[in-house]
């Protein structure tokens, strides 16, 4: 009997680790998706570890829900592995409809270094429902990284 | 044994009957988010100093129905834009002077678009205006033109709003002078002065402003749809039967779901006012860019948000600022137009290649390549019978529109002298 609860626990956890990867962070998000009759989930956290693990970054796209066909301007906060704010990044932005096979429909930018770690990312806007990712292409100081945020409007 | 199968029918028949009205929250959501009633006002203009002022929209409505505007005298904005007509045109091709190469848009809900014409080529309602008036296929003339007409009928009203008009003495100002105009009018547009030059285009962009402000009162009323959509969210599931037929239910659950239309047609206006080729072609093979053409021309467009016309601050200007444009899905991609009223705007598409919906949902279906550009579309698996609900649904997107009746006719003459 034992044996058949610890069996059942190393699968639960099993699968647990194939939906999520690790224990996700506290405040971390996800849901479930559907892709051509398969589910998947999305990691919808809008604090994400860079690739690499070199940068913490955060996305801040002010009010929740994101707006439908409504242009926006975003903070992105970039802190280093250890915590301390980021300066003097650059940060390319792409980002598309992984399931629709395009791109943004503008050309967001990073247009200002706000100071501590944050950064002003203008003209953002999505015209369609769905799942969305946006990648940040961040160097700093010679490191350079990608983070990739998954958005469901 | 048939009694039993007939019983059975009736039964299934009955589930599927309630079931038609059963959303699930997803769908609950998806429906309220084409509801009209979180449309609101139309964005604010900050570009446009009348677009609200009721004096601004009167002139531009005396303007939008005058045909003193054009080269012949015979070609005013309603001309195209026909009032009984949902302010578009039965016509596959708009025709001005001549014939043009593109279906005439709607007016109704475009004071909600970033972007108008199908390739947004201009960026505002006021400066979208403008540019029929100088396409020689459309009214033809030149904006000096404009501008002494603006003198000789309208003086009181224009600079009640704006303030003087320039001094049209005929020799600094020609009558025929444009830089789009024919070699005549182009020669003596390059021999005004700067300064002068810069007075007509200030005048000639407040005439666009009137017309923009009386634009921004066409504005959708609620339908068929808006009224059961308005039920759905209130929780009033016995009346749904009675707002929408079995077959017009089956129709919006496949627009918002397997036929997957609210991709692009979305929010209250049931468009993301954004550019896509779906593959429908030209006649006789000829190629458009769409998007692809008309982001060049709205960026390098003297009247754009951030010219020196548009008054406004570049942080006013975000579409502008940060539009797209590069990348292979701008050409032959045309922007999407409200479904608002669909079945009443017939023929469809930017061509006007469509007579009826049954050619448009068909078009859907089958997801033809793209002659110029690739097609975002791939084939729906639709039954004939899935294509006839979709039509029915759309069919109850119609409703009057939410404008006083003064505003949709031509406005009686002025009172007193008219030099």
């Amino acid at each position: 009997m034992v044996t058949w609860q610890r069996a059942m626990g190393v699968m639960l956890a099993g699968i647990l680790a194939g939906c999520g990867g690790e224990a996700p962070p506290a405040g971390s998000a996800s849901v479930v998706h559907e892709v051509g009759g398969r589910k998947i989930v999305l990691d919808t956290s809008r604090t994400r570890a860079s690739k690499n693990r070199l940068f913490t970054v955060t996305l801040d796209s002010g009010a929740e829900p994101i707006a439908l066909n409504r242009i926006a301007t975003w903070t992105v906060h970039v802190q280093d592995a250890q915590g301390r704010p980021v300066e003097n990044a650059q940060i390319g932005v792409e980002g598309g409809m992984p399931e629709h096979d395009h791109g943004l429909p503008t050309a967001p930018r990073v247009t200002a270094e706000l100071g501590g770690g944050d950064y002003r990312l203008e003209g953002i806007r999505f015209q369609m429902p769905g799942w969305w990712v946006v990648t940040l292409h961040i160097t700093a100081s010679d490191a350079s990284d990608t983070v990739t945020f998954n958005l469901m409007l | 044994m048939k009694a039993l199968i007939l019983a059975s029918a009736v039964l299934l028949l009955a589930a599927c009957g309630s079931d038609l009205h059963d959303w699930d929250a997803a769908q609950q959501a998806a429906i309220a988010s084409l509801w009209i009633g979180n449309l609101g006002d139309p964005p604010p203009d900050p570009t446009n100093p009348v677009a609200d002022d009721p004096r601004a929209a009167a002139l531009g409505q005396r303007l939008f129905f005058d045909t003193r505007f054009s080269a012949n005298g015979r070609v005013a904005c309603a001309t195209c834009h026909r009032p009984d007509r949902l302010f578009s045109d039965a016509a596959a091709l708009g025709a001005g002077i001549g014939p043009t190469r593109r279906h005439t848009l709607s007016l109704v809900g475009a004071a909600w678009s970033p972007w108008l014409f199908w390739d947004g080529r201009a960026d505002r309602l006021w400066n979208q205006a403008l540019v029929p008036l100088e396409d020689p296929l459309e009214h033809g003339a030149t904006r000096s033109q404009y501008v002494h007409l603006l003198a000789r009928h309208y003086r009181q009203d224009y600079e009640a709003l704006f303030g003087p008009l320039p001094p049209l003495d005929g020799i600094r100002f020609p009558e025929r002078a444009g830089p789009l105009g024919d070699a005549q009018a182009a020669a003596a547009w390059r021999a005004m002065s700067e300064a002068d030059r810069q007075a007509v285009n200030r005048a000639f962009a407040n005439l666009g402003r009137s017309l923009a402000a009386y634009q921004r009162l066409l504005r959708p009323g609620p339908s068929r749809f808006d009224a059961y959509a308005a039920a759905l969210a209130e929780g009033r599931t016995a009346d749904l039967k009675t707002l929408l037929t079995p077959e017009e239910a089956a129709g919006l659950r496949l627009f918002i779901g397997r036929a997957d239309c609210i991709h692009c047609h979305n929010g209250p206006l049931l468009t993301n006012n954004e550019f896509h080729n779906i593959g429908v072609a030209e006649a006789g093979g000829m190629a458009d860019a769409g998007r692809g053409a008309g982001v060049r021309a709205v960026l390098d467009y003297e009247f754009n948000c951030l010219g020196e016309y548009s008054g406004a601050a570049a942080a006013d200007c975000q579409e502008l600022a940060f539009v797209k444009a590069e990348g292979g899905e701008l050409q032959g991609a045309f922007r999407t137009p409200t479904l608002r009223n669909v079945a009443d705007t017939a023929p469809y598409m930017h061509n006007g290649r469509f007579k009826t919906l049954g050619e448009v949902l068909a078009h859907y279906r089958d997801a033809p390549a793209a002659a110029a550009g690739k097609s975002e579309l791939t084939p729906l698996d639709l039954s004939d019978a899935d294509l006839a609900h979709l039509e029915a649904f759309l069919k109850t997107l119609s409703g009057p529109l939410a404008v006083e009746g003064r505003w949709l006719e031509a406005p009686p003459a002025a009172p007193g002298p008219d030099p």
